[in-house]
Formats: structure tokens, C-alpha cells, sequence
């Protein structure tokens, strides 16, 4: 704190232009503005980084990083960079603050000590990008395993499979030849080593530095201390295949007795490359894949990436917002896709509580009946792939019908809007309501979930702990009221909140969560009457090749299990990109499990399983 | 009291277990099994739980339902060109296709060798294939749509999950049949039930179009065929043109003149500048 | 029932007696057997997606798999018949899987659902992907759709129970674990630069030879090149390379013999028993 003078009293309520203001005159040398076409934020040199970050979260109370990810600019400025996006929990727009290096030996200091949060970003990072960060404690590969060969999001990394640069693949029209990509691979398969492939020095050693760290081989002297019971320490794989899971997640815990001593989790089961396959695409075609990040909630999804990339095409000069009526289907859908996946969240985290199944089977039946009116709106149950750029793929029909096909097919048809009013009016109160009765008052419940897995306050907001997990820590943070977007401003809504930040809070939040999504739907109910027959589509009808200016923008959406956040970077061809440069995921799934290790320590072995339901994750977006 | 919260759980469980049965006993003599007791029990407001027993009685699709797609051809019964596929080899779909799994394989006329706005071949892989309908939604002739027939279980991949272009075609009456509102949508936004380049012919040429009624559920018009004073010279037109009447033999189209074939190429150019212009239409509208 | 062909059970050396031939008490015997067995097939409680969660609701309420008698999802593999590959297969992962198909005791299925399991689906081009299940596992039952719906998982499900159906308890080939033994087990793949399948060992020591001397490998452009050379490898770097590999492919040749020997042994015990 060297230029206290210039500092006016209340930096937490300067906005933007002023907090960056007050960071060029603390450090004129390392902070510059970021002046490239169609980008904000601030530029910081690396060397100050740690405390620019610093002056950034406790000068201006910048609390909250959101997202931390790396940007290979190769070909355009021949450097990396990791870009920042950080928030006040008080709401308000984020402060977006880059740091570059060069390409080879890539090297930007660690944030970890400012925001514990940025832990697994950076792994991230150094996995796919390779830059390394100094000061980072643990810093090893977290999506791949150890040896694998280079680091693939580097623009100059190609897979077994490559083909070309960027999507549509020419080999597809006109001359085509319909060749699977396996055949062209010598080997087959989707594989391609290293030209220094050597053989003898095979050794599988991509679980030996997980293991270095667990206390393995130790002396059991020197773990207990005196007049405690001398116990061994013993790791216990929970998963890939485990069922409390959720998937294909792992955790690897050393337990001393009953207790866990450490608990580290092992991802990337469930890695499916998305980002890499996310800016060979054109933007139309990331769509469909967004589906099949949070597969549960795939309205939410589509909602994220269109906000984000029309934020991009606001930048240019020709460019419609959605319609009204397309905001308003899209919020329907949206909520509708947060009880689905709060039903979803609340029966398996009962499964995982021992009450096998039961709850569970209640969850999806009442889920089956939002499915259904997804399923005639959008053509699919998960997938939805329902919005576009500027509005929704098409309007909801006027009745839910269906037409016998196959053998033994009975059809319903009924009234769209009448189906939709009995679901939100009736249907899911009563179910919800019943879920609450259900459970809430279960002293089994009760017993194994209030008081474990605490996270406090502070530590939620530090860890960049986000949805329902930061907000039964008692932080009243939401998107949608924090950094309002689509039609919630008209909208009356509570944010839902709790303080004890244990299990049962969590379980609590996603019940009252329910009941708040509710109401939305009951104004959203008239609203959707009230624009009968409007276009649900900013312009003509979606084009299969947008052009999108050149800039970055981040959009993000409070989706059901936190802050799904875009950051997409349109760079390269001036004539106007169709493909994007960087499109980066800000996986609530993924960041959420940040805190896991510190909640798990000290319960036991069987709390674990509870607290990681909780969370709620999905791997498809823990991995991408 | 302490087993106060289990006991209400329980008799939410319960609730559920008798619920069930009191559904049933509201249906008391009637057949289960029925449509619209079916209807009543899979919709929104049944009490209980209850089975779709799968192979018994299935839950048919919605109309938008997407599974994999499929090429729509002429009906079987089409006066002029039954099984001409609709497809005009764009490129659109291979372009819009997020994993890529449409390979096309452009035709070309055999004696000009200039391209014949016809598919070759076309293949898409089902084990690539996402059902995300891009190629349905932005298809600018209708021409690829995606199917409800999900049953395709299979025990070898290698032969039966690249479909070929005889594999994919489905008759028009078949979209019909399972999407009849989108068809009817489409057929208003065409103009007319067939292809939209032939109901542009006709229309250009004012021949009577085969229109679509006011309401979705009206009765299908097949095309109409206007009866050509002289059915030799409209021979050759052959890749879109349901124009002709079914009097022109093969033998009559074995004997073109090269001035005929001269003039089918000419057409054959036209049609392909049209794909074009759908395309560049497509293409062009910005953000 | 039909597939079971009366004549072709004389063919196996079962010695039914001539003025026997048309009886039908091992086609009852198989009928019994292939229903019950068929009749409770349990999954194992494995989800890999999105599929998963397809999976999950076809064994809810809605759709019931205990109708077929497959609600009990065991956890573990040793209680398992069928192992429904449900999603994306990665490289990670395919090495705890390929454990899991080893660990299922005979007889065992596998049902590749969707197009990731089947043959690597929308993300198949991705780095960490497996082009398909069938790479690693034998697939019994291909389940195309992405994620397929509940209905169509179900109807891969019968699909299942008609292959079951159709194996004939008379042939041994078709229910190898009573004849034979158990199959061998899969050779787990290791986690290399990439994926590497001990299977694939002597061609990719092979393509490496090329490499020492001194042609291109690894990657994809110059695979014809490589192809085309590969016979006149030099064998100097063969021998070399072979010098210093020494990581075992998972069954040597002595192994392997012994392994046949037991399986001789074991049939023809077999057979002596029902010659008796």
C-alpha cells in the first residue's frame, strides 16, 4: 500500500474504468490498457502480477475469480497468455486482466496465493497449454496423464486424427471419399507417438506422483502423535468406476482409520477434447456440442454460449438482440432445466446417502414430464441444442403430438400451453412439496449431513466456488441478479440463500432453488401467451455460417451447478472469422471441485461419497 | 418426537404405492392398453408411476423428434419421377455437419462431364452422427430430415452403421407420416408440395402446383400432372423434372439429338447456379 | 429355438444314439437355460456419459428394466453379465474399462451404446478419444443414437436376449466357459505418449525400426510411405530395438501354449464325460 493517497476511501464501489484507473497510477509500468481491436481489460506485466492481483482483490474488492485460462496467440502475436476474469461478490461487471509470455518456456507466476481458486485453472493450463507457474505447489497434469505426449491446445498440436485446420473439412464435398479416419492411420486406431518412441523405456509411471504425496511407506511413528494410537495410513481409490461418483470421477484418499487425512481428486476420465474440437469448429457448430458439457442441463448450456457469442457479434456493426419472445422461451427452458437438474441433484445425492434408488426414481418421474415437453420443443431429451445466435431454434409447438411410426406406437397429443401451465402450476409445486415432506425432516438425513462438509464463507468465495455450493456457504451470489442478463431484471425472484455451508444447506438451497425457478415460470407462463405468435428470431433465420467480429467477450449464466461461463476470442482472418479462435469452458462442475480436498479432510470415509454429492457434479463438464 | 420426519417420508412412499392403484381403479373397465387411456397415463397429470411396458406399447415420437437422417425421395407413387431423390448435392450439410459425418459425392453428366446437381453418393457414419438436426434445419430444398425410427440395434458396425444413399432415401409420404405439421409448414413456405425447384418450374412455366391446405391435417395433394401437347421434346428433362407426363418411354430418351443434350446440359447448369444461389443465400446474412 | 440345429448337435460328437436323433431333450434343456439366463441379465453399474443418464432413466420407473429382469445393477464386475459402455471411451479410461471386461466372470456381454461407445461418436477426431469400444472389447450389441433414448436402449436390450437366445448350449463354441474355459483375458492397454495397445506391439516396434532408419513416424501423412517400406525394414535397427524392448506383451508364447494345453485338456475331459 505505497500510493495510499491517491486512493479514494471506497475503492470496492469504483467501477470499471475508474478501479483501472487506480491501477495505472499504483503501477505505472506494469499496467496497460489491453488496446487490441474489440478486447478490454488490462495487460499486466508477469513480474508484478502477484501483486497487481493482490491490489485487485483487497484494494478493490475484486473478490471472486471466475475464470483463469491460457490463449495460445501463435501466428497472430506469437504469444501466450492467461486471461482473468474477476468479480465482486457484491455484483457488478468483471475486471478482465491478461498476463503474456513468450511461447517457448512459457512461465507466468501463480495467482494460488491470491486466489486458491486458480489452483486447478492453472493445472489446466500447464496440461494443455504448457505454461508453467511458478509458486503453483502441485503443479502436474490434471485432464491427461503424466507423459503424455505435448501439450494439445497449443495451436501447433496436432492429434492422430488431424485433418485440417478448421471446420468444414474439404475431403467432405465435393470430392469425397467416405473413408473412416481410422483407416488412415497406420495403426488403426486414434493413436500417433512421439518420433522418439522408445520402446524400453515403457514404464507406467502416470501413478507414481499421485501416490508420492499420500503418505505411502512411511514410518508409523512419525504420523501419530504421542499418546494417540500408532495407525498405518491407508489410500483408498474411489473410483473411476465407483457408483457415488457421478461417473467417471476419482478420488484418491489416505485414511487413518475411518478419518481422511488427504484426499486428492483425479480427473479426466471423462475428457473428450472439447475445447480442442471447440476452435476447429465454426461458431454454429459448438452448439450441439455444448449439449454434451453439463448433459443434464443442456437448455443452460446452449443459453451460455449464445449469450457469449452474441456479446462478440454486439461488437460489430450489424447485429439484432434476441426478440422478446425468443428471451422469454429461453428462460422458460432454462428454469425448466434447473429443476430438472436440482430433481436429478437431490435423488442422487440421496443415493449416495444410502437411500438407494428411492428418492431418486420420485426425481426422474417428475424430470420425465419436463423431458417430454423438451423432447416435442427441441427433438431431444438431453441434447437439446435448441438456441441460436439472436433467438431459439424454433418456436414451441402448438400441442405436444406424435405420430405412430413403429409397431405398437401410441400417440398423445396434447394442448402445449395447457401441458405447460399444469406442469408449472400444478405438477411440479406438488412434486417438489412432496420431495420437501419427503425428506427434509428425516432424522436419517439430519443426521448424516447437517455439520459435514463445511464450507466456510471465506473459503467459498477464495476457492471460486460457485451455484449452490456458494451460496448455502452464505454468499447471496447469482448471476442473474449479480450480473443480470435475458429478461430476469423484469423479473421477481429471490436469491436463495443459506449460511451453514454443510450438506443439508446444500440440499436445502436446491429445494428453495426449485420453489424460486417456480415463480419465474409462473411469470413467464402469461408473458409466453402474451407474445403468441411474435418472432422468436432476432432477423431472418439463422444462418448456417456467422460471421462474428474480431474481439473476446466472456458470457456467463448462472446455471443450475454454478457459473457457466464461455470466454470465446474471435481472432486470425479479418474478413470475419467463422471459426473461433479460443472458446474456453468455465466449468462450475470442474472449479467446484477445487474445495473437495479441504471440505473431505478430517470427516470420515463415508461423509465423502455425501459431500461430493453435494456438489453436484457432471463429469461431461468436470473433463470437457 | 425423534422418527417423526421418517415416518412422513414413509407416507409420501406410501402415497405413491396406493396412487398407483387408485389411477387404476379410475379406470375400471376400460382397457388399459387403449390410446388415450395410454394418453391419460403418460401425461402430465397422472397420479403414480407408471411403465411404458417397451415392446408391448411404445411412446411414439414427437414430430421433432431427431434421430439419425434420412434423404427424402419421391413417392413411390409420383406420376413422373418416383425415387428421384431431392437432394441437389448443395454441400450445405456436409458444411453445417459439427462432427462431419456426411461425406457427398457430386455427380457429374458422363458426356459434358459438368456437374449434375444430383448426388453421386452420399454417406453419413451413425457411429459420428449426433442428432443435432444442423443438417434438417439449414437444408435450403428439405431435402435431408431426420428420422423417429430409433430402433436400430445392430450386432456388427462395421457393415450397417455407415449408411449409403439407398439406405438413407425415404419415401416423401414418410416424412409426411411422421412429421405432418413441419411438412405442411414446409410445403406452405415452398409453395406447393413437391420439391421447391419444381414448384418454381411449374409456377414459372403456369402449370398447376399441388398446394397445401389452409390447415395442417388437410388431405395431402399429389402432384399434378398437366397432360403436354407433345410429350417427346419434354424428354430429356430429366434430373427435376416432374413436368413431363409418364408417356415418354426410355426409348424416346435413348434418342436425344445432341441439340436435346445440348439443351439438358444447358438446364443441368441452371440447376446447379440455383444450388448455388440457395447456398450464397444461406451464406450470407452476417451475424 | 430355431437356430439350434439337430443335425449340427450330431456334428459336435454328442453321442446320441441314432433312434434318438430327433429327440428333444437337450433343445428343452437349452431353452430353460437360454431363457433364465437371458431373463436376468444384470448390468454392471457403469456409466461413462451422457448415455449414462439415458441409462439411468430406462432403468427408472418410466421405462423398468426389471421387466426384463435386469434391475440389479451390481457395482462390481465379478456379479455382472453385461457391461453397457455407456458414453465417450478415452484414452484414460480405457484402461480401468479393459480391467473391469477382464474381471467380469463368463458369461459375459457388452452393449456399446450410442455413437461414442460404438465408434467414437461427435468427438472421435478429439486426442484423448477411442475410436469405438470394439477396439479393445469384444461388442455384442451396437446401440446407434446420440444419446439413444430410452426406447431404443431398450431395444438393444432384446436385441441382447435374442443373441442369447440364439447360442445353443450343444455347441461349445457358442458357450466357450463350459468347454474351453474362459476366454483370454484382454491385454490392458498402457498409458504411453499415447495410448498403446500391447497388441499393436511388434507393428509399432516395426514403424519404429523405420524410424531409426531413418523414415518418419508416428504420424499420419507419411503412413503409405511407411507402409510401403516396411518390408524392407532394415534388420540391423529390428534387431536393436528388440535388444532394448523390454516391456512383456502381457501373454508370452509359453503362456500362451500352456494356457491351450489346459483348454485341450479341459475339453477332452469334458468330452469323455458326456461319452459315458
Amino acid at each position: 500500500m505505497t500510493d495510499q493517497a491517491i486512493a479514494p476511501a471506497h475503492n470496492e464501489t469504483l467501477d470499471i474504468g475508474q478501479s483501472i484507473e487506480y491501477l495505472k497510477q499504483r503501477f505505472p509500468e506494469a499496467v496497460k490498457d489491453d488496446t487490441r481491436q474489440g478486447y478490454s481489460g488490462i495487460v499486466v506485466a508477469r513480474d508484478q502480477l502477484v501483486e497487481v492481483a493482490q491490489a485487485i482483490r483487497d484494494d478493490l474488492g475484486f473478490d471472486y475469480l471466475s475464470s483463469a485460462t491460457g490463449v495460445d496467440y501463435l501466428g497472430v502475436e506469437d504469444s501466450m497468455e492467461m486471461v482473468y476474469h474477476s468479480y465482486r461478490t457484491t455484483g457488478g461487471p468483471a475486471l478482465v486482466f491478461k498476463a503474456q509470455t513468450e511461447r517457448e518456456n512459457a512461465r507466468i507466476p501463480s495467482l494460488i496465493d491470491v486466489w486458491p481458486g486458480a489452483d486447478f485453472q492453472e493445472r489446466e493450463a500447464f496440461d494443455l497449454y504448457g505454461i508453467r507457474f511458478p509458486g503453483h505447489p502441485n503443479l502436474k497434469r490434471i485432464l491427461l496423464w503424466d507423459g503424455f505426449n505435448g501439450h494439445p491446445m497449443r495451436k501447433d498440436w496436432h492429434e492422430a486424427y488431424y485433418e485440417s485446420d478448421l471446420k468444414p473439412f474439404d475431403s467432405r464435398w465435393p470430392k469425397g471419399y467416405a473413408r473412416r479416419a481410422e483407416e488412415l492411420n497406420m495403426f488403426g486406431k486414434n493413436v500417433a507417438y512421439p518420433d522418439d518412441l522408445d520402446l524400453s523405456k515403457l514404464n507406467d509411471t502416470t501413478e507414481a506422483s499421485l501416490y508420492s504425496g499420500m503418505g505411502l511407506g512411511v514410518d508409523v511413528s512419525n504420523l501419530s502423535g504421542p499418546g494417540e494410537l500408532r495407525t498405518d495410513r491407508l489410500v483408498v481409490n474411489l473410483g473411476p468406476h465407483h457408483p457415488s461418483t457421478h461417473g467417471v470421477f476419482r478420488m484418491v484418499v489416505t485414511l487413518n482409520g475411518e478419518t481422511i487425512d488427504s484426499l486428492e481428486p483425479v480427473m479426466g476420465y471423462l475428457h473428450r477434447n472439447h475445447e480442442k474440437i471447440g476452435e476447429r469448429n465454426t461458431w454454429n457448430m459448438n452448439m450441439p456440442y455444448t449439449d454434451r458439457l453439463d448433459y443434464i442441463s443442456s437448455m443452460g448450456n446452449n443459453h451460455g454460449y449464445a449469450l457469449a457469442v452474441e456479446k462478440l457479434m454486439a461488437l460489430g456493426a450489424r447485429y439484432t438482440p434476441p426478440t422478446y419472445r425468443a428471451e422469454v422461451i429461453r428462460v422458460l427452458m432454462v428454469e425448466l432445466t434447473r429443476i430438472v437438474n436440482h430433481m436429478w441433484a437431490i435423488g442422487f445425492l440421496l443415493n449416495d446417502l444410502g437411500a438407494f434408488f428411492t428418492p431418486a426414481l420420485y426425481a426422474i418421474a417428475e424430470r420425465e414430464k419436463i423431458l417430454d415437453f423438451f423432447e416435442a420443443t427441441a427433438g431431444s431429451r438431453l441434447m437439446c441444442n435448441y438456441m441460436r445466435f439472436g433467438g431459439v431454434y424454433k418456436d414451441i409447438p402448438e400441442r405436444i403430438h406424435s405420430t405412430a411410426v413403429l409397431l405398437n406406437d401410441k400417440v398423445r397429443d396434447f394442448n402445449t400451453l395447457e401441458y405447460l401451465t399444469e406442469l408449472i402450476s400444478e405438477r411440479l409445486p406438488r412434486a417438489v412439496d412432496e420431495l420437501d415432506r419427503f425428506l427434509t425432516d428425516s432424522e436419517i438425513i439430519r443426521a448424516r449431513t447437517i455439520g459435514v462438509g463445511i464450507l466456510p464463507r471465506e473459503m467459498a468465495i477464495g476457492y471460486s466456488a460457485a451455484g449452490p455450493l456458494l451460496r448455502a456457504s452464505g454468499v447471496p451470489y447469482d448471476v442473474r441478479r449479480a450480473d443480470p442478463y435475458s429478461i430476469y431484471p423484469e423479473l421477481d425472484f429471490d436469491v436463495a440463500v443459506r449460511y451453514n455451508g454443510d450438506i443439508y444447506d446444500r440440499y436445502l438451497i436446491r429445494i428453495d432453488e426449485m420453489r424460486e425457478s417456480l415463480r419465474i415460470l409462473r411469470q413467464i407462463l402469461p408473458r409466453l401467451e402474451r407474445t403468441k405468435g411474435e418472432s422468436f428470431f432476432a432477423g431472418n433465420k439463422a444462418v448456417y455460417a456467422p460471421r462474428v467480429p474480431l474481439g473476446e467477450a466472456y458470457g456467463r449464466v448462472e446455471n443450475p451447478k454454478g457459473e457457466l461461463g464461455y470466454y470465446t476470442v474471435s481472432q486470425g482472418d479479418p474478413k470475419g472469422p467463422q471459426n473461433p479462435w479460443r472458446y474456453h469452458v468455465r466449468a462450475p462442475s470442474f472449479i467446484n471441485l477445487t474445495p473437495l480436498g479441504q471440505m473431505a479432510k478430517g470427516s470420515k470415509v463415508a461423509d465423502v461419497v455425501a459431500i461430493l454429492g453435494s456438489i453436484d457434479i457432471v463429469l461431461g463438464e468436470t473433463d470437457r | 418426537m425423534y422418527g417423526q420426519g421418517i415416518l412422513k417420508g414413509l407416507g409420501v412412499t406410501f402415497k405413491h404405492f396406493f396412487a398407483t392403484y387408485v389411477e387404476d381403479i379410475r379406470h375400471v373397465g376400460g382397457k388399459l392398453s387403449s390410446n388415450d387411456k395410454f394418453a391419460r397415463r403418460q401425461g402430465v397429470d397422472a397420479m403414480g408411476l407408471y411403465t411404458v411396458q417397451y415392446p408391448e406399447e411404445k411412446i411414439a415420437t414427437p414430430e421433432r423428434f431427431r434421430f439419425l437422417p434420412f434423404l427424402i425421395v419421391n413417392d413411390d407413387d409420383h406420376p413422373t419421377a418416383p425415387g428421384e431423390i431431392w437432394c441437389t448435392s448443395c454441400g450445405i450439410c456436409p458444411k453445417v455437419c459439427p462432427p462431419q459425418c456426411i461425406w457427398i459425392l457430386r455427380s457429374e453428366d458422363p458426356v459434358t462431364k459438368r456437374p449434375v446437381p444430383k448426388p453421386q453418393s452420399f454417406f453419413i457414419d451413425m457411429d459420428i452422427c449426433m442428432n443435432c438436426g444442423y443438417c434438417m434445419e439449414f437444408c435450403p430444398f428439405d431435402a435431408i430430415k431426420m428420422d423417429h425410427d430409433y430402433e436400430q440395434a445392430s450386432s456388427d458396425r462395421t457393415q450397417n452403421h455407415i449408411f449409403n444413399m439407398e439406405k438413407l432415401s425415404k419415401p416423401f409420404a414418410y416424412w409426411r407420416q411422421i412429421a405432418p405439421t413441419t411438412a405442411w409448414e414446409e410445403a406452405v413456405e415452398r409453395g406447393g408440395w413437391e420439391h421447391i425447384d419444381v414448384v418454381k418450374e411449374k409456377k414459372k412455366a403456369g402449370q398447376p402446383v399441388a398446394q397445401p391446405g389452409a390447415k395442417w391435417d388437410d388431405p395431402y395433394v399429389p402432384p399434378i400432372v398437366e397432360k403436354p401437347e407433345e410429350p417427346a421434346p419434354a424428354a430429356e428433362a430429366a434430373p427435376a423434372g416432374e413436368a413431363i407426363a409418364d408417356a415418354p418411354a426410355p426409348a424416346a430418351a435413348e434418342a436425344v439429338s445432341d441439340a436435346d443434350a445440348e439443351r439438358a446440359a444447358r438446364k443441368a447448369k441452371r440447376e446447379a447456379a440455383l444450388a448455388k444461389k440457395h447456398a450464397r443465400e444461406q451464406d450470407g446474412g452476417e451475424g | 429355438m430355431s437356430d439350434l440345429n439337430l443335425r449340427e448337435l450330431n456334428a459336435t460328437e454328442f453321442p446320441i444314439p441314432a433312434e434318438l436323433q430327433d429327440n428333444v431333450a437337450i433343445t428343452s434343456l437349452n431353452k430353460i437355460y437360454n431363457w433364465s439366463r437371458r431373463s436376468s441379465i444384470w448390468p454392471m453399474l457403469f456409466g461413462l456419459a451422457c448415455c449414462a443418464i439415458e441409462m439411468i432413466a430406462t432403468a427408472a420407473a418410466r421405462y423398468d428394466t426389471a421387466r426384463f429382469g435386469m434391475e440389479v445393477m451390481r457395482a462390481s464386475p465379478r456379479q455382472s453379465d453385461l457391461m453397457i459402455v455407456s458414453g465417450t471411451v478415452t484414452k484414460k479410461m480405457i484402461v480401468p474399462i479393459v480391467r473391469l471386461y477382464n474381471q467380469m466372470p463368463e458369461p459375459k456381454y457388452v452393449l456399446a451404446m450410442g455413437a461414442c461407445a460404438s465408434g467414437g461418436g461427435p468427438f472421435k477426431e478429439g486426442y484423448n478419444v477411442v475410436s469405438g469400444i470394439d477396439q479393445y472389447v469384444p461388442v455384442d450389441i451396437y446401440v446407434p443414437g446420440c444419446p439413444p433414448t430410452p426406447q431404443a436402449l431398450l431395444n438393444g436390450l432384446i436385441a441382447l436376449q435374442h443373441k442369447i437366445d440364439g447360442q445353443s448350449l450343444a455347441n461349445l463354441n457358442d458357450v466357450p466357459w463350459y468347454g474351453v474355459g474362459p476366454s483370454d483375458p484382454v491385454p490392458i492397454p498402457i498409458l504411453g505418449p499415447d495410448i498403446i495397445d500391447p497388441r499393436q506391439m511388434e507393428l509399432i516396434r516395426e514403424k519404429a525400426a523405420a524410424s531409426a532408419a531413418g523414415l518418419p513416424f508416428g504420424t499420419r501423412e507419411v503412413s503409405q510411405e511407411v507402409l510401403a517400406l516396411a518390408g524392407g525394414t532394415p534388420k540391423v535397427a529390428v534387431a536393436k530395438m528388440e535388444a532394448k524392448a523390454t516391456v512383456k506383451v502381457v501373454e508370452d508364447e509359453a503362456v500362451h501354449a500352456e494356457r491351450l494345453a489346459r483348454r485341450m485338456e479341459a475339453l477332452a475331459r469334458k468330452r469323455a464325460l458326456v461319452n459315458q
